[in-house]
């Protein structure tokens, strides 16, 4: 939810096919327990991970799983695969380390990303590393689910369309691309131009950055009534 | 009654949810058994969007609970009902001496924030000086906190072990934790339904692990993703509720957020006597017997499967569903069509070290663990002590055994079986995940293999660089013994001592 001043003054304006837009940058230092950001449209640079059934256990190792706060998990994404075995050096050989990536904030996979465990860590991860929408063919059922909860989008587009994002990002150039939840679409500055599906009432959460419970509290009295016609 | 006043009456009943759980009109077209939980717990039903569902019972741990007490704290809000919660730390337990302080203190800091929080709150907590403390997984069932026709969540996505007694049980994120405490809901989308059907009978040595991973195999690890699986067949009928609970323990590794197997009298015999079961037992027994699915009820898919197919079981990949037959051999790339298939398996083989068109019996391990929410219960621990009972480990094997709970090591030790696994060379542990996901110091180094009967094989899951084949507890006692994988069907078993 866009609570804060700072949040407007960290954006910046993208022309989105003539029509400029003001872009929300995710306040990264933020310590607001609230991590429900809206999303509304994106531009960022486009970071393949050319990987199959990426699992939890992958984008957040379980050694950073003991701290108790929701942010901070950021340096930590991809642990193992970004960092040689002394755990700082960078591993030059992982996709997110090459130099045209910095600030990578659109992420692609491969079909089943997120499968594995429940750990909502991940998505924090994906965040606070600076990661505002997921693409790929598919998505585990819990990860998927815990994007919306934290403002990322997931996005599901199929194969050949994943493969066409692939081709177009693999030169050693950034390359960017739009996401309009609005329109339901991801596009270029080269005519790629696609549409995706979302559950409308997700979408409706994600623009406007609702908190789910207080939605699901405003039908307090029905939680009631079902307790009460409940034998215990 | 008159026809058009029944259906009026349907009618009026199915637009208000309470109505429907607490009516005894039947509706004509038969139902699963997931939609018979759904439709009882849907407080409410929008038009659009996801339904609110009630949820029954809470299970709460170390890991993903405290930015949900923390989001609590921050918004002024209480726990719901405390009394549908209970908390156990068990991720990050040493698995060794107890009454030592927790060396990392990084651990310690989270372990001590979850007495605050259930105190702060008012939440049963078993904490590591109780003997009913263990992997949640195993503490709700052995219990009796765990019973057909509920809604089960936790942090963790293994709940799905819940469903072994027809309860519809899923593992859920912190958001969605803090969700359930604040609300007793959750906001969800009806799931879809996959039969697994499972004729036949398992051979003799082959086990419910050996089962549910050769399903995994079938399926593939997203072959379940949006769908709850429900387990049916004379093969799943024919197991006790420790290896249903196997079961379903692993259908989040084909994807399925929860699995479930209707209740029999297996289910009812297994829960009578236990301490949080209600107290009309046979009241509840006759409301448990309605719950499974309907006969003809429609489901939207359905795979059927021989029990006399499977064979015992070996992971050679880094995902559930790269699973081979123990006579096998590690396979070649070109196996597969598909090329993302085909990446994933080279780049898999490599992770693992094994070259492909190697027999699977001839991969030699160094570690064992016995232990986890999908084999540490005491039949688990039966069968890896037939298999060691007169045998010791191989000489450069080290071998560990964590019981899932504090009441499953009681019984264990009252039965003899840590002498014969302590005789066998095992360490013998303390309860708790342990080295199934090495958030403790149990855990593999850099390049080392183990037989284990976890549930995840991913890359590091058990210590970074570690290489993870996931068996049945027999097997990996077998291969403890033997250094390297071997065929259970024709093991050595030695006349007890």
């Amino acid at each position: 939810m866009i609570s804060d001043i700072s949040d407007w003054l960290n954006g910046y304006w993208v022309p989105d096919g003539g029509k400029p837009a003001w872009i929300i940058q995710p306040n990264l230092h933020s310590t607001k327990p609230d991590n429900m950001q809206s999303f509304t449209i994106h531009s960022g640079v486009v970071a393949t991970l050319d990987r199959a059934n990426v699992d939890t256990d992958q984008i957040i190792p379980k050694q950073f799983l003991k701290r108790i706060e929701r942010t901070g998990f950021g340096q930590y994404l991809f642990y193992d695969w970004r960092f040689l075995d002394d755990g700082t050096t960078p591993n030059t050989d992982f996709e997110l380390n090459q130099p045209h990536l910095d600030g990578a904030s659109v992420l692609i996979a491969r079909k089943n990303f997120g499968s594995g465990s429940s750990r909502e860590h991940a998505v924090w991860a994906l965040d606070d590393y600076g990661f505002r929408a997921v693409i790929a063919p598919s998505f585990a059922d819990i990860f998927f689910n815990n994007c919306f909860k934290n403002g990322v989008l997931p996005i599901v587009l199929d194969e050949a369309q994943i493969d066409e994002i692939f081709e177009r990002a693999s030169q050693p150039s950034p390359y960017q691309l739009t996401v309009d939840l609005k329109e339901q679409t991801v596009k270029d500055s080269d005519g790629l131009n696609l549409t995706f599906e979302i559950d409308q009432s997700r979408k409706h959460n994600l623009l406007h950055g609702l908190d789910d419970i207080a939605e699901t509290l405003q039908h307090e009295e029905k939680i009631t009534a079902y307790e009460e016609a409940r034998a215990w | 009654m008159a026809p058009n006043v029944d259906s009026k009456l349907s009618q009026l009943i199915s637009s208000f949810p309470i109505l429907h759980q607490m009516s005894d009109v039947k509706s004509s077209a038969p139902r699963t058994m997931l939609e018979k939980i759904w439709n009882q717990h849907v407080v409410h039903a929008p038009e659009q969007g996801p339904s609110i569902l009630y949820i029954d019972l809470h299970l709460v741990h170390e890991v993903t609970s405290p930015q949900a007490f923390e989001g609590l704290r921050m918004n002024g809000r209480q726990i719901r009902r405390p009394e549908s919660t209970i908390a156990t730390p068990d991720h990050n337990v040493p698995t060794s001496d107890r009454s030592l302080p927790i060396a990392d203190p990084i651990s310690r800091k989270q372990i001590d924030t979850l007495r605050e929080n259930c105190k702060e709150f008012g939440v049963t907590l078993f904490d590591i000086d109780d003997v009913r403390q263990g992997i949640v997984h195993v503490i709700g069932p052995e219990n009796g906190y765990t019973q057909p026709g509920m809604t089960i969540v936790c942090g963790d996505s293994h709940t799905a072990t819940h469903g072994a007694f027809g309860s519809l049980a899923f593992g859920i994120g912190t958001s969605e934790v803090e969700h359930v405490l604040a609300t007793q809901t959750l906001r969800q989308f009806k799931p879809k339904t996959f039969e697994l059907r499972v004729d036949g009978e398992l051979a003799p040595g082959v086990t419910a692990k050996d089962m549910v991973l050769y399903l995994i195999g079938k399926i593939g690890t997203a072959g379940g993703t949006g769908y709850v699986l429900e387990y049916t067949g004379d093969c799943i009928r024919a197991l006790s509720m420790e290896e249903r609970m196997t079961v379903c323990n692993m259908s989040i590794e084909a994807g399925a957020r929860a699995g479930m197997i209707a209740p029999d009298q297996i289910t009812f015999d297994y829960l009578r006597g236990r301490p949080e079961v209600p107290q009309d037992f046979d009241a509840a027994v006759q409301r448990w017997k309605h719950l499974g699915s309907d006969e003809g009820a429609a489901y939207d898919l359905s795979n059927t499967y021989r029990g006399g197919d499977i064979e015992p079981q070996v992971t050679w990949g880094t995902n559930p569903g790269q699973v081979r037959s123990i006579s096998a051999l590690v396979p070649m790339p070109s196996d597969f069509d598909d090329p993302t298939e085909q990446k994933s398996t080279s780049d898999a083989l490599e992770y693992m070290g094994l070259t492909a068109n190697t027999p699977i019996h001839d991969i030699p391990i160094q570690r064992v663990f016995i232990g986890s929410c999908t084999n540490a219960r005491i039949e688990d621990l039966r069968a890896a002590a037939s298999v060691l009972n007169g045998h010791h480990v191989s000489g450069d094997v080290n071998a560990m055994v964590v019981p899932g709970s504090g009441q499953v090591k009681k019984q264990a030790e009252q039965e003899g079986l840590d002498r014969i696994f302590k005789k066998a060379g095992f360490d013998w542990r303390e309860a708790g995940c342990s080295m199934c996901l090495a958030m403790n110091p149990d855990k593999l180094e850099p390049g080392e293999r183990c037989a284990s009967t976890s549930n995840r094989n991913f890359e590091g899951r058990q210590g970074k660089g570690g290489r993870t084949h996931l068996v049945s507890p027999a097997m990996a006692a077998a291969a403890a013994v033997k250094g390297h994988f071997v065929d259970i069907r024709q093991w050595d078993y030695k006349a007890a001592e």
